[in-house]
């Protein structure tokens, strides 16, 4: 393994050149398949290879593998609230997005665009072939659903956060004493319902950090009255 | 699905060759021809690229509508020995040639072929000779333009397979190199590259280079031919990639061009518009509406100015048309984002004009609603292409829509997952605070059902920018504490600021005027 890693560090970056220097070359397609592989097992992301590879595809749709396909959808998924999911379907053909996996895919994005997140880990639970076959999923999806949280929480109740990231119980506690420690999460007992999180302050959550750019009058346009002034 | 979308040209059969064919001798040159093509041939050599810009830009036109209405300019075989059998100048007239015939007629396959191995051999020249032209930018983005628009056509012509005949088979098999996306891309890329224009663009930044500042013209000596196709070419794969649905990519393609300022891309109108319309409609594709909404503004208050200036140009059907799709455009975008502030006044009264009612009854989004959403983005989208070539296995059928078909469903799939912020933003309107209990009442929801519905609206409402970092395009934002909704109205502040400063400039131009007035 040792000896490996460095031959496929050398591999990755010369994919990421090559999309960026030869895009339009279906020599480099096997290339780009073992680069989603790679991402997959590295637990790293590239949106623009992923798109590179889905551009071969349709432009030569008999070289395509679908099992590569739902790979890339699902680490576009992991890269929300990024819309990268939506920009891979764009280049996906109609009949390839009607086959099961890829309507199961589309439902989870579904679930995690409007914010159910119960179903959508219900439903990810039902299909564990596909979630499971790339780590880090659960921790992708847990960041992002603790994202939109942000935005809109100041103070969350306990049960909204636990079904929102799917953990419960001791789990939670161990989880909530890290946020704490480490990310700002302050706990606090809330007025007999039960645990409340205090998350941490931004610009979304607490509006009056917003900076008002409105009336600020930049100073290339004051430049323009200088001649004038003086 | 709105049936309006189809694509406007007739297909090219062989009965069109033989409209084309009546009347039509290829070796018969007028006299206004000949002088036309030798006064042309003579300003290239001697770089007057103001006369080469006036014979491209009015002369051509003129002849054209005065002698070739309905059939072709005489073949280049009929006029190369005016111009000493000028390899250059001869590939240069069947460009014009060929762009003519698109424009005024429909092309065969065999003529399509043909002008794909003249642009080939056009660019080759370009790309691997050192060639001694100053040529006027207009005919540049001209190139550039027909070719990506010559390329879409070729495969919505490709994509209807049904009524092929046999020949047209044959030679679609035969030529199968002709119009392949392969192609399209790596020459514009090539154009790119070899121009070496991006690193141009950044030195100009640092003081190193000149080329705004000179409207890419080269003023020692040179040529610009090469570095302004490369940097028309960028404006190019922008268009490519968003008729292939890859807006991401496609936007960074246009990147090295900063749009904020005036540059090459505005010194002609066509690819101005061109490049705005298309950055617009991939940020909409991408959720990015405050920025398309943002530039939509900006270049339809330009049109509405300036397109006075044009009304003689053989451009300015395009220019309208562009106009007016990019106010159904932002017609959707607002309706999606309602940020109305950012629209300047001519503008959205120009808007409420032509689609004030229609945004009524999106922000609806009822059934009618997404009737509207269909209608507007198929009246205002790019000619969504299938890259891919067909199969020639029976049935034989038309698959040119399928690409349309796509970007349309998964549109309409997102205006759909908005549906109920609608009705959120109306209640937030009306309250300060709210409990999620009484809320959820009113929308007859329950509590969890409301909760995610108010995560929806701050995920759709907070886009993730170019460099991943988060932008609210809420007009009208909200935060939670355990079970109150405490809602924020950002206040549209007048920019009193920004006003002043046009008064003081305004008077100080009225003064300058009045003590140049010499009084008897």
């Amino acid at each position: 393994m040792g000896r490996e890693t460095p031959k496929q560090q050398q591999v990755s970056y010369t994919v990421e050149q090559l999309v960026a220097v030869n895009p339009y070359n279906p020599d480099i397609l096997p290339d780009l398949e073992n680069y989603v592989n790679e991402q997959v097992s590295s637990q790293t992301y590239s949106l623009d290879a992923n798109l590179c590879l889905l551009r071969l595809y349709q432009f030569e749709p008999e070289r395509m593998s679908t099992q590569i396909v739902a790979r890339i959808l699902v680490k576009a998924l992991m890269a929300m609230p990024a819309p990268d999911f939506s920009l891979c379907l764009f280049l996906i053909p109609e009949r390839v997005q009607m086959e099961e996996q890829f309507k199961t895919l589309i439902v989870l994005s579904h679930y995690l665009e409007t914010g159910r997140f119960r179903q959508f880990w219900d439903e990810a639970a039902k299909s564990r072939h596909i979630v499971e076959a790339v780590p880090g999923f659960e921790q992708a999806i847990q960041t992002y659903a603790i994202h939109v949280l942000s935005l809109t929480y100041q103070k969350i109740p306990r049960p909204v956060l636990a079904e929102a990231i799917n953990i419960e119980g001791l789990s939670l506690d161990k989880f909530l004493e890290h946020q704490a420690a480490n990310s700002g999460w302050i706990l606090e007992k809330g007025h007999g319902r039960g645990q409340l999180i205090i998350l941490p302050r931004n610009e979304f959550n607490h509006p009056e950090l917003k900076k008002s750019a409105a009336d600020t009058v930049p100073l290339e346009h004051i430049t323009r009255i200088f001649p004038i002034l003086g | 699905m709105a049936a309006g979308y189809d694509y406007e040209e007739a297909p090219g059969t062989y009965d069109d060759a033989n409209r084309q064919d009546v009347g039509y001798d290829p070796n018969f040159v007028p006299d206004s021809v000949k002088s036309f093509v030798v006064h042309l041939y003579r300003h290239i050599r001697e770089k007057n690229v103001y006369e080469i810009h006036q014979m491209y830009e009015i002369s051509f036109q003129t002849l054209s509508d005065r002698l070739f209405k309905d059939t072709p300019w005489p073949s280049v075989d009929a006029v190369a020995h005016y111009v000493d059998n000028d390899q250059v100048f001869c590939l240069l007239y069947r460009e014009m040639w060929f762009r003519h015939l698109y424009a005024r007629l429909s092309p065969t396959l065999k003529q399509r072929i043909d002008s794909w191995d003249n642009y080939c051999s056009l660019f080759q020249v370009v790309l691997h000779r050192v060639v001694n032209m100053q040529l006027p930018n207009q005919w540049l983005w001209d190139m550039v333009d027909e070719f990506v628009y010559q390329f879409q056509s070729f495969c919505q012509y490709r994509a209807k397979m049904k009524n092929k005949t046999e020949q047209e088979i044959a030679l679609l098999r035969q030529f199968d190199q002709a119009w392949n996306v392969y192609g399209v891309l790596n020459y514009l890329q090539a154009f790119v590259e070899k121009s070496n224009i991006i690193q141009i663009l950044e030195q100009e930044k640092e003081g190193g280079e000149q080329f705004t500042a000179t409207d890419g013209y080269d003023y020692s000596g040179g040529s610009n031919v090469l570095k302004v196709l490369g940097y028309f070419s960028m404006v190019g794969l922008l268009r490519v990639h968003c008729l292939l649905g890859d807006y991401q990519t496609g936007l960074k393609c246009l990147l090295p061009i900063d749009i904020s300022q005036q540059g090459v891309y505005t010194s002609v109108i066509g690819s101005h518009i061109a490049t705005i319309y298309h950055y617009g409609f991939a940020n909409l594709m991408m959720r990015r509406y405050v920025e398309a909404i943002h530039e939509f503004n900006k270049i339809l208050l330009y049109i509405y100015k300036t397109k006075q200036y044009h009304q003689k140009s053989p451009q300015y059907e395009q220019i309208l048309k562009k106009n007016e799709q990019m106010y159904a455009l932002l017609a959707i975008c607002l309706s999606l984002c309602p940020q109305v502030k950012l629209v300047e006044e001519t503008v959205n009264s120009q808007l409420r004009e032509k689609y004030g009612e229609k945004m009524a009854r999106m922000q609806r989004y009822d059934d009618e609603a997404f009737a509207i959403y269909d209608e507007l983005f198929s009246y205002a989208c790019p000619k969504f292409i299938t890259p891919s070539a067909p199969s020639f296995e029976e049935p034989l059928v038309n698959y040119n829509q399928d690409a349309y078909r796509l970007q349309l469903k998964l549109f309409l799939y997102e205006v759909k997952q908005q549906q109920l912020l609608s009705g959120v933003r109306t209640f937030l309107k009306v309250y300060s605070t709210i409990s999620l209990g009484k809320l959820a009442n009113y929308m007859e929801v329950d509590e969890t059902t409301l909760r995610s519905i108010l995560l929806t609206y701050k995920h759709k409402t907070h886009a993730v920018d170019s460099d991943g970092k988060i932008i609210s395009n809420a007009d009208l934002d909200f935060y939670i504490d355990d079970d109150m909704i405490h809602v924020v109205e950002s206040k549209s502040v007048k920019r009193y600021g920004d006003y002043f400063l046009r008064q003081i400039v305004k008077l100080e131009g009225v003064i300058t005027d009045m003590d140049r007035i010499k009084l008897e």
